[in-house]
């Protein structure tokens, strides 16, 4: 059986799915509980669990380690910030408690949480709200990071990190919530680390996660009216990496574009270009993301720093040097997902 | 009226901690022990005085100068030696070493360095007893500096708020590092009274006498318990050696004389010593008797800790994650 919904509704139904499985499942963090319910990723939660949905103080370095105390006392917590830069607060208790205690305790005291980071992008969020930070997260051992890109999978990675006796960085990106998609009626898990191939192609391999992944998509299909078939490599998981699946494509094609949904540098992009470099030979790898920049808040300026289909498009062409000419709809409001958004944040 | 029994189980478990660490300073430069230590001489007394009045289920957190509250609390001896050895037979089969000492069995579930941090993570102990219905209290062990730490009010407001079954215990001793109180905080300013901002009553000890501290600590844990409200001890103690090391470092001359040796008139161990003698209960034989059985325990857990092995290489990569 197969339903359609928004990804923010898919994250609500794996976190009710939760809590009715098991009530040591509790979800914190500011607003958590609020009428309009974190995007409405937990709208009604605390009306229908008002024991397990908690809103929190002003202070997340100090409700991570609350949760942390949770998690070692048998709970499983689920920590939620409406933009990743207010985690950055909870560095502290993230890479140098959480992701370690189940190693400084030789495994005696596993630390069970889900951290939930929502990134943002257009409407002028500026410099301290648009941010994919996935990079950061992704390089502690001891943390595992999610970031999928449709309902199905914002679903079952949500159940699956819950269900996790590890630490789980759960990646959103703010213009994911409100994609539609199919989704299996019975809800179950997905193992973290497993890419997944969304599209199958022989020309260029497209390697991406996140949001991003949409514009891949998108470019995708327009390419394909040119006989360009591309593939496309959905990560869904950055901590573990799913090597093989990279691996695999990587020879399929030989041709790669690596579409970051971060900024380049040091990024998440470096290290798939490392894994094909140390693994395979003769193959061709290009990549692209966010500009080296923070991030302005005028659309002005913002339009140019995402990697989107457009660019994409120009890249892939670049790189199986075709010389058609390729008819690209401009995107006229760049700082919009959908012309349904129109802000505030 | 404290019973004499108490006094001397008292001393008995001050005078353990002190020739533990005594043992591990005279030992550190066999260059065995190859982790920072920092001992807890010269604040045995609040530790064990707290801690006397802990059911076993009952939770301590502590941060880096934790062996002190780790023995008093019941945390095993050898396992404590061998993590300072490095061995696979330590609390952490020698991940932690001694700034992560831990023994779920004694309920001693956090010891982390990095000044303030456990604070927030005994909160959320107490939070989940709570959410479990049960009477357990959870004692935070942090020093001056933590309080400077602003997981320190942030823990403080939501142990109030959430009217959580926590005892706050501050060492003030004064010194972070090297740094004196005075460079750190403003006269002005007082540990208790940030407690009592936030609706958290206290209680201020001059010093770490064992008795004193022993009868308050006692007192204050059964109201915790009766009215589901945490409370807030600071207590000015003496720190003997350096922050980090087996040695005394006062000849850097950073602490004033006169400070130096008031308190060492006060330690505990002398003053527990002469009150017993007076007493009758204690006598110089009795106290050599006390001393040789501690003394043997403490050279098997060396020996244990010695003898031990090291974690094997194959086992470097395990406990990253939970499988």
């Amino acid at each position: 059986m197969i339903k359609k919904i928004t990804y923010a509704d898919a994250i609500k139904d794996a976190l009710q799915t939760s809590i009715k499985n098991d009530k040591k499942v509790v979800l914190l963090g500011l607003g958590v509980d609020d009428p309009k319910g974190i995007f409405g990723t937990t709208k009604n939660l605390y009306n229908n669990f008002p024991n397990n949905v908690f809103d929190m103080p002003t202070a997340e370095n100090g409700f991570t380690g609350f949760a942390l105390g949770l998690a070692i006392s048998g709970f499983r917590p689920v920590i939620v910030h409406q933009r990743v830069e207010f985690s950055l607060l909870s560095i502290e208790q993230i890479f140098n408690q959480i992701a370690k205690w189940n190693y400084m305790s030789a495994g005696s005291s596993p630390a069970p949480i889900v951290i939930r980071l929502i990134i943002g992008k257009g409407w002028g969020q500026g410099p301290q709200h648009s941010q994919s930070l996935e990079t950061i997260y992704s390089h502690i051992p001891g943390l595992k990071v999610v970031c999928p890109s449709s309902p199905q999978d914002a679903r079952d990675l949500m159940i699956s990190s819950i269900k996790d006796n590890n630490p789980v960085i759960f990646f959103e990106h703010r213009w994911c919530h409100s994609i539609k998609g199919k989704v299996n009626k019975k809800i179950k898990s997905s193992k973290i680390g497993k890419g997944k191939i969304l599209r199958k192609g022989k020309h260029i391999s497209l390697i991406s996660f996140s949001y991003s992944i949409i514009e891949c998509i998108f470019a995708a299909k327009i390419l394909k009216k040119y006989g360009i078939l591309c593939e496309v490599l959905d990560l869904r998981s950055l901590r573990p990496i799913d090597k093989k699946a990279i691996i695999k494509t990587a020879n399929k094609t030989k041709k790669i574009l690596i579409v970051d949904n971060g900024m380049k540098t040091f990024g998440v992009s470096a290290e798939i270009l490392s894994i094909i470099y140390e693994n395979l030979k003769n193959i061709y790898v290009e990549r692209i993301g966010v500009l080296d920049t923070p991030l302005p808040s005028s659309v002005a300026l913002a339009k140019y720093c995402y990697p989107e289909h457009e660019e994409i498009i120009k890249k892939v062409c670049k790189i199986l040097k075709i010389t058609k000419k390729i008819n690209i709809k401009k995107n006229k409001n760049p700082d919009q997902p959908n012309s349904d958004f129109i802000g505030p944040f | 009226m404290i019973e004499n029994k108490i006094i001397y189980n008292l001393y008995k478990k001050i005078l353990r901690i002190r020739l533990i660490e005594t043992a591990i300073a005279e030992n550190y430069s066999k260059q065995k022990m190859r982790c920072p230590v920092h001992l807890s001489i010269g604040q045995e007394s609040v530790a064990v005085s707290i801690c006397s009045n802990l059911k076993k289920s009952d939770v301590v957190v502590t941060a880096h100068r934790s062996h002190a509250h780790y023995l008093a609390k019941g945390g095993s001896l050898n396992k404590m030696i061998s993590e300072l050895h490095g061995k696979v037979t330590g609390s952490a089969k020698g991940r932690g070493g001694s700034m992560h000492l831990i023994d779920k069995n004694s309920n001693i579930n956090a010891a982390v360095p990095i000044v303030g941090s456990t604070l927030p993570i005994g909160v959320g102990i107490a939070w989940a007893n709570k959410l479990k219905k049960n009477q357990r209290i959870v004692v935070i062990f942090f020093g001056d500096g933590a309080t400077e730490e602003g997981t320190f009010l942030e823990s403080i407001d939501f142990a109030s708020l959430f009217n959580l079954k926590i005892l706050f215990v501050c060492e003030n001793n004064n010194y972070s590092v090297y740094s004196s109180l005075k460079k750190r905080q403003s006269k002005f300013r007082s540990i208790s009274k940030l407690a009592n901002s936030v609706g958290i009553k206290s209680t201020q000890l001059k010093n770490h006498d064992t008795i004193n501290l022993f009868q308050s600590a006692k007192k204050i844990i059964k109201k915790i318990i009766k009215s589901s409200r945490p409370h807030l001890i600071e207590v000015n103690t003496f720190r003997y050696l350096e922050h980090c090391g087996p040695n005394n470092d006062d000849y850097l001359n950073y602490r004033d004389k006169n400070e130096i040796t008031s308190w060492l008139k006060k330690d505990q161990i002398l003053s527990l010593e002469n009150l017993l003698s007076r007493k009758k209960i204690l006598n110089e034989n009795k106290k050599k008797k006390i001393i040789r059985s501690i003394n043997s325990d403490i050279k098997k857990a060396f020996k244990f800790a010695e003898t031990s092995s090291y974690p094997n290489k194959k086992d470097l990569m395990r406990y990253i994650y939970n499988d």
